[in-house]
């Protein structure tokens, strides 16, 4: 939709890229592998020029009249009463407003276009989605601090490394263990926060092949510098290959072995699963991993069926005890805190320097 | 003792929490203490301390009040900044390795800084400001409730000591500024860091929403005779609107943190995962709070402006009327936006769209209220002294923060930058190209009212332009960083070649330490050459408002004769009618007396609060008695004003018009 006028865009906005264009550095948001974050960019180009266009007047005019009507200017009028014109109001009160007009009406569509939870409508410019296509599904986990990609179809899962299809929609179904935290591959489409006890969606498809960066951009905790992983951009057969090495390794993704990988641990390094437990992610969003946890949609009436995320979480887990429902002098034992899982009230210090568990607490491939 | 014994007395505090294995913090801590023995030592060489007391602490005098919110706020920026300088040092060198801070310090830094510089350092500044100036403004003797502004003032401080004891005594929230649940929440954080936050807010907030009454109370009904609504100074119209948003917004803020509080408290599930908590719901309060504080923040800068610009232009301003409908309009909508800070949260491509357009709809009143500025300057003899100086800085920084604000409103553009650092860029474009450039411009433009000299004008160039071009320098390469994908809080990086633009970073905050430097030693040096800065007529700028027909600085009891208004710059139209003070038929003069209540009431409160923080029971209850107990007790205290004789009066104003006069 927005990329015919790309190049107009484009001149409008040179001078908001003259600092882009700097050292000629890497800007991945300006400059993505997916067709999604590609539009946002064009969108953010075309918001740039169209308020570009009264910017650039507004600090002109500063400047001018700084200079111009400087007290030792002797030439410049001086009107000291002057302070009423019907006319300048008009236009002070109307330019900003035809420009809002048209920012919004570009803000209503392109918010509607680009809505993460409706699928996309094109695999990039120019090239419409195969009817035939059906979008991959890949369920996203954040834990505290890694990711957790489970491929449903495929039947196979994942650690901070996800593996995609060039140019095939997926649809992302997203989530959190414990905190909040956000999804965020900025070459493939922008973020989305994943909240536990909901569900949140994104569509998105990347056009190239490549390595890009994905991290969590809402801080979570402790391990959430190190909470990134790597996004492979890779051809079918690639993709093939892939998922054929992930049913090759030794693990796989049941209960117990997730509840054991959601225990806090940092800068983990890749995992695969060969099998992933039947309906584990519906029980991830639903926090009743653990044995013997009833769902909340399955006693509830009439549950199961899809739609708006609900409201999920009216259900009992044990928690750490509030101040008043401890006795005199018992510490609080939270499930987390740190990697070290130290949860005294004391302070939990680690020492300047001290490095935290690195080992992962599940074996992978 | 017995281990039931020590806890009952100490809670948990223990020895531990004392960081003497901290060599950072031992060292913040050793300074703190050296320059607080060494003020302590020169206050009781001087004598001093009763002076202080009777004449500062228990003041009741808006002007004195003003004065210390002023002080409160400059003595937290250097602490606010110095966590600043830590975290970009951090960032410059984290590449690859560690850095010098591990998680735990680095996450209580960057929490640190941003509650600091909104609660403590903005904050202070802007109601300090309308504390000193609004009164003046509209010709009245005091504020409203002259006990309750003393009263705020401190309960705001006592917040900010409690912040500045989590430092040395335990720790500080590591959630970020605004404590999001659930990581806020007693599963995630079961130290003590998150009831400092809670505590200190809540204090001090009790602080800021009275302050908001009184002053909403002052204006309404204390302005001079013939000043109606549409004739009030724009600073006060600003401060009225303002205060406005303070109490309507606040009590959420006390509502969404006494939710936090129960549920980590007494076991409550208001934002906890599990029993029907949700934690969407805390993001949203916190926000329906925390969009308004932007305008509680950025509008009295506004209203400082609009003086600066029309008194150094030698000119009405333009535009009064639509100014005034900007301010009114911005109160409104600031109420319809909050859901920008969340964008990607989920909510459906029409909620975002309507939450986008109303945000950008904000631009269209501050863009004319920018044109506004633009055109009182047109034709006019602009001096370019301090305060002006920062009025163009700003008007042409804060437009590219406004800018920059629209971009992240439109939802898809929001997607991609929403947590990065061209966020952060954002919001220091408009805080510190907005509120603190009107914050120095304020301080520079009335500080001869406030102490009857100019601020030196050497070293405030210095501190100027250290502050314009290292806020450039620091802040335009986390623009860029920002379009390179690379995202907030980061305590550690892998990609090397982003390192350069994080060192020029650091460089730019750098610069702007000079410039704080060079603030101080501008107020140093003034103070030193006070006698050739000297200004003796009250009205150094040719000033336009009524806060320059007093004395500099005025006496206790503001104007002699409270005058009266015809015309919207009622000082300019005096002095074009060639209006004269009287200098016959003083009257005694009805004043409050000063109170200790105040300092009492709000150094019970901040027991209590450090009792709640550390579980020690019988200090947190025995502090909320007390409260409630002195308070009771102090309103049966009917000795609270004095009469100035007349005699006293006309001595003051006799002295001063001399002055004038030679």
């Amino acid at each position: 939709m927005l990329n015919r006028p790309r190049a107009l865009a484009l001149r409008f906005a040179t001078f908001a890229a003259a600092p882009l264009a700097l050292g000629g550095c890497d800007m991945v948001v300006m400059n993505p592998a997916g067709d999604v974050a590609r539009q946002q960019a064009d969108l953010i180009l075309w918001s740039t020029g169209l308020m570009l266009l009264i910017i650039v007047p507004v600090i002109v005019l500063t400047a001018v009249f700084a200079w111009r009507y400087r007290a030792t200017n002797e030439e410049a009028e001086y009107k000291p009463d002057w302070d009423h014109s019907t006319g300048l109001e008009l236009i002070i009160w109307s330019a900003p407003l035809l420009i809002i007009i048209a920012l919004g009406a570009l803000t209503w569509v392109a918010t509607h276009t680009l809505d993460p939870y409706r699928p996309i409508g094109r695999i990039a410019a120019g090239k419409p989605l195969p009817a035939t296509q059906r979008p991959l599904e890949v369920q996203v986990v954040s834990l505290d601090w890694k990711w957790l990609f489970i491929y449903p179809e495929q039947g196979v899962a994942s650690v901070n490394e996800l593996v995609l299809p060039v140019d095939r929609q997926v649809r992302f179904r997203l989530s959190s263990s414990s905190v909040m935290n956000t999804f965020y591959v900025p070459a493939m489409a922008g973020m989305i926060y994943t909240m536990p006890g909901m569900e949140t969606k994104l569509h998105a498809v990347l056009n190239k092949p490549g390595d890009f960066e994905g991290m969590s951009a809402h801080y979570s905790g402790a391990g959430f510098s190190k909470m990134k992983f790597r996004t492979h951009a890779v051809d079918q057969v690639g993709f093939d290959q892939w998922i054929a090495r992930a049913k090759a390794a030794p693990a796989r993704l049941d209960a117990a072995t997730y509840l054991k990988l959601e225990q806090p641990s940092e800068d983990v390094k890749p995992m695969h699963f060969a099998r992933v437990e039947q309906g584990i992610f519906g029980r991830i969003v639903n926090l009743c991993v653990a044995p013997g946890q009833p769902c909340m949609t399955e006693s509830m009436h009439g549950g199961g069926h899809s739609g708006l995320p609900q409201p999920t979480n009216n259900i009992v887990r044990p928690r750490t005890e509030a101040a008043f429902q401890r006795a005199p002098g018992e510490d609080a034992a939270s499930p987390r805190t740190d990697a070290e899982g130290k949860g005294a009230s004391a302070p939990a210090r680690t020492g300047s320097g001290q490095r935290v568990d690195r080992e992962a607490p599940v074996k992978g491939n | 003792m017995s281990d039931a014994l020590t806890q009952m007395i100490f809670g948990r505090l223990t020895l531990e929490a004392l960081p003497l294995h901290e060599p950072i913090v031992v060292g913040a801590f050793v300074g703190t203490a050296v320059i607080g023995l060494a003020l302590i030592g020169l206050v009781t060489k001087y004598r001093l301390w009763g002076y202080l007391w009777t004449e500062w602490f228990t003041t009741v005098d808006h002007k004195k009040i003003g004065i210390m919110y002023m002080i409160l706020g400059i003595v937290m920026l250097l602490r606010g900044f110095s966590d600043a300088i830590m975290m970009r040092l951090q960032q410059a060198m984290a590449f690859g390795n560690e850095g010098y801070l591990d998680a735990h310090h680095y996450d209580q830094i960057f929490t640190a800084h941003g509650v600091i510089m909104i609660f403590f350092v903005a904050m202070p500044f802007v109601t300090g400001l309308m504390n000193y100036v609004v009164p003046l403004q509209i010709g009245a003797r005091d504020v409203s409730f002259p006990f309750l502004n003393n009263f705020s003032f401190w309960m705001t401080t006592a917040g900010a000591m409690l912040i500045m004891a989590s430092l040395f005594v335990g720790e500080f929230a590591k959630t970020g500024w605004l404590a999001m649940a659930p990581l806020s929440g007693i599963d995630y954080s079961p130290d003590v860091g998150v009831d400092y936050y809670i505590w200190a807010l809540q204090i001090a907030g009790v602080g800021t929403l009275l302050s908001g009454v009184n002053l909403i109370a002052t204006i309404v009904k204390m302005r001079a005779p013939g000043m109606s609504l549409m004739k009030m100074p724009v600073f006060t119209w600003s401060a009225l609107v303002t205060n406005v948003l303070i109490v309507a917004a606040f009590p959420v803020l006390t509502a969404v943190l006494a939710f936090l509080s129960l549920d980590r408290y007494v076991g409550t599930n208001f934002f906890t995962n599990v029993l029907g908590g949700n934690p969407m719901m805390y993001v949203n309060m916190i926000w329906i709070w925390g969009h308004p504080e932007v305008y509680i923040l950025i509008l009295p800068a506004f209203g400082v402006f609009s003086e600066v610009v029309s008194t150094f232009s030698g000119k009405r301003l333009f535009g009064y009327t639509s100014m005034i409908y900007a301010l009114i309009v911005i109160c409104i909508l600031a109420y319809l936006v909050w859901l920008h800070h969340f964008f990607t949260m989920g909510s459906g491509a029409s909620v975002n769209s309507f939450f986008g357009i109303t945000t950008m709809i904000i631009s269209i009143p501050t863009g004319a209220k920018i044109f506004n500025w633009l055109f009182t300057m047109y034709k006019g003899r602009i001096r370019y002294e301090l305060p002006m100086m920062w009025a163009v800085a700003f008007m042409l920084t804060f437009t590219v923060g406004g800018m920059t604000g629209v971009l992240l409103a439109v939802p898809p553009a929001d997607f991609v930058l929403h947590n990065s650092l061209f966020l952060v860029a954002h919001f220091h474009n408009v805080i510190i190209g907005g509120v603190l450039f009107g914050m120095f411009a304020g301080i520079n433009y009335w500080w001869p009212k406030a102490f009857g000299f100019k601020l030196d004008r050497k070293w405030g160039l210095v501190s100027f332009w250290s502050w314009v071009i290292g806020f450039w320098v620091a802040f335009t390469p986390l623009y860029i960083l920002g379009l390179m994908g690379v995202t907030r809080r980061l305590r550690t990086f892998d990609d090397p070649s982003l390192q350069i633009w994080f060192v020029i970073a650091g460089i730019g905050a750098a610069i702007i330490a000079v410039g704080i430097a060079a603030f101080l030693i501008q107020i140093g040096v003034s103070i030193l050459n006070r006698d050739k800065l000297r200004d003796e007529t009250g009205d150094p700028w040719g000033g336009r408002t009524l806060e320059w027909a007093t004395s500099s600085p005025p006496p206790a009891y503001n104007f002699a004769f409270t005058p009266v208004v015809h015309d919207l710059d009622a000082w300019h139209d005096i002095k074009a009618r060639g209006g004269k003070v009287p200098a016959e038929g003083y009257l005694d003069i009805h004043m409050p007396r000063n109170t200790g209540a105040g300092v009492i009431l709000a150094g019970l409160s901040a027991a209590s609060g450090f009792g709640l923080i550390w579980h020690i029971w019988w200090l947190a209850g025995a502090g909320l008695l007390g409260v409630i107990g002195y308070a009771i007790w102090h309103s049966f205290d009917y000795d609270r004003d004095y009469h100035i004789p007349a005699s006293e009066v006309a001595a003051t104003e006799r002295a001063r018009l001399a002055l004038a006069e030679a």
